[in-house]
């Protein structure tokens, strides 16, 4: 088999207000069906290795994970090397019932955004309301990284964990660099 | 800016999360029907000046359709609601006639 490479070789940008770091690989299954089915809520938790997460919200354990991403999809996230495996067990789990799951590690990119300034960086990319107490750990959200879809979560106080698409995975990185470049604090979250 | 709620995943946001997918609530007009008919379907809209009932898709958010009354003048947003539907549900018209005591569903 041949080795998987990331789409940007794991670029870092640590010179600026946080530091951005290109993620994975990650094995990520796009699985829609109907959330509210039993056994297809089984074999999802027995594929991403954390419980069901609420609406908007996302579990994750590692690089073991469970996002919400809409009434009938989830994003399962394992490591790289499981993915063929768990998406099999998967798929035989739910032949019976009307639902899909797909392998789309390939098709994605992953960032993590790091430090005490990380809400800020994203603030100034997405329409999304980032104060502390609105924006916390544990929740999920699909949105836009200025012109592009994405979606981010925090898998701990001061880190963003995004996905996006893979063709976009450049302007993604270089965006929040922009976003991150030396100078530009802004300090509404961080007064 | 708008800020749109979409009652699909529950994410409020300003409107470029979204994208407005013109009037709502056309009647469709297919194969067999007269050209007149076909053509104020495909083209005609009412196009109002106030209250209107729209389309909206959560773009880049849930990636579901839903419905928006807002007010095409003041751009104040009455409500979402169900893209499952052919009409306005109650609580949306009440809260419409709550700001405009005027207006009437025509
Ligand atoms: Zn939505």
């Amino acid at each position: 088999m041949s080795e998987p490479v990331t789409a940007l070789m794991g670029a870092e940008d640590k010179v600026g207000i946080a530091t951005i770091t290109e993620g994975g690989p990650l094995g990520m299954i796009t699985l829609r069906g109907d959330l509210s089915d039993k056994a297809l809520k089984k074999a999802a938790v027995a594929a991403g290795g954390v419980t069901m997460p609420e609406q908007g919200h996302c579990n994750n354990e590692g690089e073991k994970g469970i996002a919400w991403m809409s009434p009938d999809e989830l994003l399962i996230m394992c490591p790289y090397v499981e993915v063929h495996d768990r998406l099999a067990d998967l798929q035989a789990k739910l032949a019976k019932g009307h639902a899909l799951a797909v392998n789309v590690s390939d098709a994605r990119a992953t960032f993590l955004v790091t430090g005490p300034r990380a809400r800020e960086v994203m603030g100034k990319l997405s329409p999304v309301d980032l104060h502390p107490d609105r924006f916390q750990p544990g929740m999920f959200r699909r949105t836009r990284l200025a012109q592009i879809p994405a979606a981010f979560w925090m898998p701990e106080e001061e880190t963003f964990q995004i996905v996006c698409f893979r063709s976009v995975a450049r302007y993604a990185f270089d965006v929040l660099k922009v976003a991150a470049q030396p100078g530009s604090e802004v300090g509404y979250f961080t007064s | 800016m708008l800020i749109i709620h979409c009652p699909n995943c529950g994410v409020t946001a300003e409107e470029t999360e979204f994208h407005a997918h013109g009037e709502a609530h056309l009647k469709r007009f297919g194969p067999g029907s007269a050209d007149d008919e076909f053509e104020s379907y495909l083209f005609m809209r009412r196009n109002p000046k106030g209250v209107h009932f729209e389309r909206w898709r959560h773009q880049y958010g849930c990636g579901k359709w839903f419905h928006v009354a807002r007010d095409t003048v003041t751009l104040e947003v009455f409500g979402s609601y169900s893209a499952q539907t052919t009409e306005p549900p109650e609580e949306i018209l009440q809260a419409i006639r709550d700001r405009r005591p005027e207006w009437e569903l025509t």
